[in-house]
């Protein structure tokens, strides 16, 4: 009798979830354009006043990154809940967090590295300066895999539930707030050329407390949606 | 050695067993049988852990399985009633990945093996699982049974939706892999095909 080892069973989880993400190429795909076309309506609403687009800029494009990480999070857990998939994986005989972080991290590759990957072109719409896109990038690379790891908690949370779309909503937006300061704070103190490297500093310690919690809890909620 | 000592399970307000004690011994079948909605799921999902019992205790080996935990976890091959398979993924795709986060031997020889000893030929090995028949499905979840060397088996309702021929392979394989020493519990209103020697049965009532 074999048991998987810890490396062996999270390669296995993100490896299914890719997989999966690969045969419903449109959902990723309509993440990406939700997100091309928020970003891009701002500029056509707000007119093209180049000092009120990079004024605007930071918090426009951290406001769609984090929509577009709470619409995905219904896909996160509920198919696997549904099919029986869950249940399984919660009988892997290994602790159910790690399992999580196998998740969290496939759902960030979908639903999250397209917006970092994006967000240079689309910071050019707002007039973002050639630094300020790169803390932009960095910043939505620390913050974007934080929002799904908080996300999870509330996906977890609400498993099962009737109406869980905007349960979900009410119970991670507040949560997400500290990230959305600290991500759309540094785009803007880089504007200011005031330095981001407070604002990064925090989203990292946002980032690895996360890491540190999220899977914990979000491995307690979904042993209790399973009960 | 598998054991449940004075285990008592309710839904919501309602009780659905209580102070069940039994003892299944390597070798041994537990057929948990009883009509709708007495609990048989619930006790299955009891015995693998997914449960927590009102009161009561689960022993494997002489051990608590909530001290257990993972080791125990490792232990054990569930089936429930859902087929934990996804419909997007050819069924090779799903034996090799749940192959995978089981330990168990996932190369693509052995997984093809295992849908042909349920009678799932070549050509639907590469279809999406969605276009297969609720049979075929069940057929592709009880495959990983002849993927597992776990000990214990825990099934719910294995037999639903299997023809007889399917129903043959799966009886066939439980002989199989009762004389080995494993232990199996199933949840189940069919009789089933094996020796009465290794066969002992669980009524569930309030």
């Amino acid at each position: 009798m074999s048991q998987p080892s810890m490396s062996a069973a999270l390669r296995g989880v993100v490896r299914r979830d890719l997989l999966l993400a690969m045969r419903h190429r449109s959902d990723v795909a309509m993440s990406v354009f939700f997100v091309v076309i928020v970003a891009s309506l701002f500029p056509l609403g707000v007119g093209p006043e180049a000092a009120v687009l990079r004024m605007i800029g930071p918090g426009v494009l951290w406001v769609t990154a984090l929509l577009a990480c709470l619409l995905s999070l219904g896909r996160l857990f509920t198919a696997d809940y549904l099919d029986g998939v869950l249940e399984q994986t919660a009988l892997i005989p290994q602790p159910l967090a790690v399992l999580v972080v196998g998740k969290v991290f496939a759902h960030w590759v979908i639903s999250g590295l397209p917006v970092v990957l994006l967000s240079p072109l689309l910071g050019l719409q707002f007039g973002l300066s050639g630094d300020s896109l790169g803390v932009l990038t960095l910043s939505l690379l620390l913050g974007t895999p934080t929002l799904s790891m908080i996300g999870a908690i509330g996906a977890a949370l609400t498993l099962g539930l009737r109406g869980s779309g905007l349960l979900v909503a009410l119970l991670v937006l507040p949560l997400f707030v500290p990230v959305l300061i600290f991500g759309a704070g540094a785009v803007t103190s880089s504007l200011a050329g005031i330095g981001s490297e407070a604002n990064l500093s925090l989203l990292g310690a946002c980032f690895l407390l996360s890491l540190a919690l999220a899977p914990w809890a979000t491995a307690v909620a979904l042993r209790i949606a399973l009960e | 050695m598998f054991q449940t000592v004075a285990l008592s399970g309710s839904r919501g307000e309602r009780q659905l067993f209580s102070d069940v004690s039994v003892t299944v011994k390597p070798g041994t079948l537990l057929a948990v049988v009883g009509a709708n909605g007495s609990g048989k799921t619930s006790f299955l999902r009891m015995l693998c852990g997914l449960l927590s019992p009102d009161c009561g205790t689960i022993l494997w080996q002489g051990n608590d399985i909530r001290q257990l935990k993972e080791l125990y976890s490792a232990q054990l091959t569930y089936i429930g009633h859902l087929n934990g398979i996804k419909d997007d993924l050819t069924p090779v795709e799903n034996l090799k990945v749940s192959a995978c986060l089981a330990g168990d031997n996932s190369s693509g020889e052995v997984v093809q093996q295992a849908l042909e000893a349920v009678g799932l030929g070549r050509s639907v090995h590469r279809l999406p699982t969605r276009v297969l028949s609720q049979g075929q499905k069940r057929r592709v979840a009880l495959a990983r049974l002849w993927l597992s060397t776990r000990p214990l088996w825990l099934l719910d309702e294995p037999f639903a939706s299997l023809d007889a021929v399917a129903t043959g392979y799966l009886t066939q394989r439980l002989q199989s892999h009762l004389s080995n020493g494993g232990v199996v519990v199933i949840a189940t209103h069919q009789e089933i095909a094996l020796p009465t020697e290794s066969v002992q049965h669980l009524r569930l009532t309030r």
